[in-house]
């Protein structure tokens, strides 16, 4: 249980004090309404007037919480000065869109609840505007203030009317169903399904959250949440005088007339300064967007993948972080994120691109891939770049034995990890607190990153040069294979180069058995913490995080690190 | 916008809708609330809408993705035909739907839900879209190769023996070469 509390224990603190403090604010506010100045509120609305406060004192805190996670620049900020402190606390700001994700379903939560206990408000509020029956409290309570308009209870004015027409009509109701109409489209955008195939759906829809926001703050305008004043409750005690309301306000009573008046509205005190930062995130991308990046170098390598070395002036990364680029001439308002393949002790950033959808086919014509003739650096597209955000990967030199797992794609952030360890070492003056890396690539096919195995034939022959070749030890796994190439492979198999990679390291066929690999390294390096990082698929992540735990024993600790777009 | 498949959104849409109307529809109804013979229509609606929507469609592209156990509602979706497969018939079922629940309040929010999700129906027929049912893939058994089974029935086209053996005074014209050498007098 201990390693699954090192891995998993703060996450579980975080989650445990947010649900903590809704449930506090719900019951606090559900108490608030049960006191002597809401006594007339209740009258007519029940506890149903407690049931839609409470929520709403919920919302305003989650809606507080929900623009945080997402302002990138805000928490790349916070995760470099808070690694100095605990690297522990700064993986927690990994987790960031899970926690938005969270925050959104409890906002779900809380809004159904509020509306269905608004329902029952609007109907009673109804109920005791039409039954006209002077010796029905309800109705009684309904009448005060028709004559200034101003010191009324009920805010259903009429019974010449219906709760359809007054949610339209009021405020509140009106920007109600704004915005929850708002939070069920954003939602539903969000989905899995259509997230990650249609982007730019998810991505246009959830700008509703602008609406949202207006008019959360214009919700509580109305002041349609009424209670007696507070000198009101001074001279009319309701608990004493509720029952001779026929004698109100007449000669000889010591029960004037009750005087009601409407809430402020509170909404804004609680997201007025997300919101600033938010727009603040959005000016920060937007400033550093329009610096001048300049592309120095096209490359087109096979299996339609597209390499861009650019710069920047004043930019600055670590290993294994990603920016977000934008090329206007494709699309003004399309941002995508990519990895980092550079390290950062070169004088340039590159990405590597794959071909796959309209933006990426867009931006290799632009860049000259179908054309045989080179291009003069003019014509070359301008590109923005947003960046660098961090991710795990920044904490590999951090371990002293380090596990890098990359399956398919997300073998790319290794690249710049890989670049930057050869960098280091060749300045030998740099202290490398990192002394074993075992590097696993897992790939259907190794087609698509050829310029990856390139990569690796490089750095083979240079730690062949400098005698260390001890320090990297990688393994390549095919996980699938033609017929004919099985053929071919098995009779190269004496042939000192791997057929397939050409590297010295044969290429392994299937998938890797994690348990006799962790348990190996768990002997090979007792007594120290191991940094696991994997870019790729969620089974394997499920997988890998299972390993991590189990194989965390007396000394040897698995530290888990995952990377997702 | 790229390649989207608006009826996928659509789905998802109608389906919150449909939720959202029965839940109206069951808060009117235990609430006792004026009007609640539409609330009651909304729980008959919403579940309806939520049935109809809960099997995805097979994506014109690209690999789709089932929700937990829907291939019964599939098998029962698919049998009304061009009813359920056309995306036209759909929005327009959806925009009747929701007119009732217009008229109560409870109901108003699933009756606005769903008549987004008639109109984003309505854009995915209009870019000729159409449902399709995901049934699980029959695999053709692997068969091998007919050579072994069926050995030739005929025996390959030769020329009739006479021409067979090339004249030893015609062997530079001749088609082919003699396995054997052969004499002018046969």
């Amino acid at each position: 249980m201990g390693n699954f509390a090192a891995n998993e224990g703060l996450s579980i603190f975080v989650i445990l004090v947010w649900l903590g403090i809704n449930v506090f604010l719900f019951v606090n506010s559900y108490m608030a309404f049960l006191v002597d100045r809401y006594y007339y509120t209740r009258v007519i609305l029940g506890h149903a007037l407690s049931w839609a406060r409470a929520p709403a004192a919920c919302l305003n805190f989650n809606c507080l919480l929900i623009l945080l996670p997402v302002c990138r620049n805000l928490l790349s900020f916070l995760r470099g000065s808070i690694q100095y402190c605990s690297r522990t606390a700064a993986r927690q700001l990994d987790r960031n869109l899970t926690f938005h994700k969270l925050v959104a379903y409890m906002i779900a939560l809380h809004t159904a609840i509020h509306i269905i206990a608004h329902l029952f408000n609007f109907e009673r509020f109804m109920d005791s505007q039409i039954m006209i029956n002077s010796s029905h409290l309800p109705y009684v309570l309904s009448q005060i203030g028709n004559n200034d308009n101003r010191s009324y209870l009920n805010p259903i004015r009429t019974n010449e009317t219906n709760p359809t027409i007054v949610m339209f009509t009021t405020i509140a109701g009106l920007t109600g169903v704004v915005i929850t109409l708002a939070l069920i489209l954003i939602i539903t955008s969000s989905m899995e399904v259509i997230r990650r195939s249609y982007f730019e759906v998810f991505w246009f829809t959830h700008h509703l959250f602008i609406v949202f926001f207006i008019g959360l703050v214009a919700h509580g305008i109305g002041r349609i949440v009424r209670g007696q004043t507070v000198e009101s409750v001074k001279v009319h005690d309701p608990v004493e005088c509720h029952s001779k309301f026929e004698t109100w306000g007449q000669n000889g009573t010591d029960c004037p007339e009750p005087i009601f008046a409407g809430n402020p509205p509170m909404t804004w005190k609680w997201v007025v300064c997300p919101m600033f930062l938010y727009v603040c995130e959005r000016l920060v991308r937007f400033y550093r967007s329009q610096q001048k990046v300049v592309i120095t170098k096209v490359v087109m390598h096979p299996s339609k993948t597209l390499e861009l070395q650019m710069k920047k002036k004043g930019f600055k990364m670590e290993v294994g972080q990603y920016v977000f680029m934008q090329c206007p001439s494709i699309s003004q308002l399309e941002w995508h994120p990519f990895t980092l393949t550079s390290a950062p002790e070169e004088d340039h950033l590159s990405v590597h691109i794959r071909i796959v959808g309209d933006w990426t086919q867009a931006l290799y014509t632009a860049c000259g891939g179908d054309k045989t003739v080179v291009l003069d650096a003019w014509t070359l597209p301008k590109m923005a770049v947003d960046g660098p955000f961090g991710t795990a990967s920044e904490d590999v030199f951090r371990y002293e034995v380090v596990m890098l797992v990359g399956a398919g794609i997300g073998v790319t952030p290794f690249a710049s990890v890989l670049k930057s360890v050869w960098y280091k070492h060749v300045q030998e003056n740099k202290n490398v607190f990192t002394k074993k890396i075992y590097f696993y690539w897992l790939c259907p096919e190794t087609q698509a990153f050829e310029w990856f195995a390139d990569l690796l034939q490089s750095l083979e022959r240079q730690m062949n040069e400098k005698e260390l070749r001890d320090f990297l030890s990688y393994n390549i796994y095919l996980t699938r294979w033609k017929d004919a190439e099985a053929a071919h492979l098995r009779v190269q198999y004496e042939a000192e180069d791997d057929p397939i990679t050409g590297l010295k390291q044969k290429t392994r066929y299937g998938k890797p058995n994690w348990d006799n690999e962790f348990s190996a390294i768990a002997t090979q390096h007792p007594g120290s913490k191991v940094g696991v990082f994997l870019c790729g698929p969620t089974a394997l992540a499920t997988a890998l995080g299972k390993q991590c735990m189990s194989h965390t024993e007396s000394g040897t600790e698995f530290i888990f690190n995952k990377e997702n777009f | 916008m790229g390649k989207i498949e608006w009826a996928m959104w659509a789905n998802e849409q109608a389906l919150a809708a449909g939720l959202i109307y029965a839940t109206g529809g069951i808060v009117g109804v235990a609430g006792q609330f004026r009007g609640w013979q539409f609330a009651a229509f909304g729980i008959a609606a919403g579940v309806f809408v939520c049935l109809l929507e809960y099997p995805r469609s097979k994506r014109g592209k690209g690999t789709s993705v089932e929700r937990t156990g829907q291939y019964c509602f599939t098998v029962c979706v698919k049998a009304f035909g061009p009813l359920t497969r056309n995306y036209y018939v759909r929005a327009f079922l959806h925009a009747a739907l929701c007119v009732p629940g217009g008229f109560m309040l409870a109901t108003v929010l699933g009756c606005v839900c769903l008549g987004i999700a008639s109109l984003i129906y309505l854009s995915a027929a209009i870019h000729g879209e159409h449902w399709e049912p995901i049934l699980p893939r029959t695999e053709p058994p692997k068969r091998v190769g007919n050579s072994i089974k069926e050995p030739p029935q005929n025996p390959p086209p030769r020329p009739p023996p006479e021409l067979r053996r090339k004249k030893a005074d015609k062997l530079e014209t001749a088609a082919y070469d003699n396995p054997m050498s052969v004499t002018i007098n046969e």
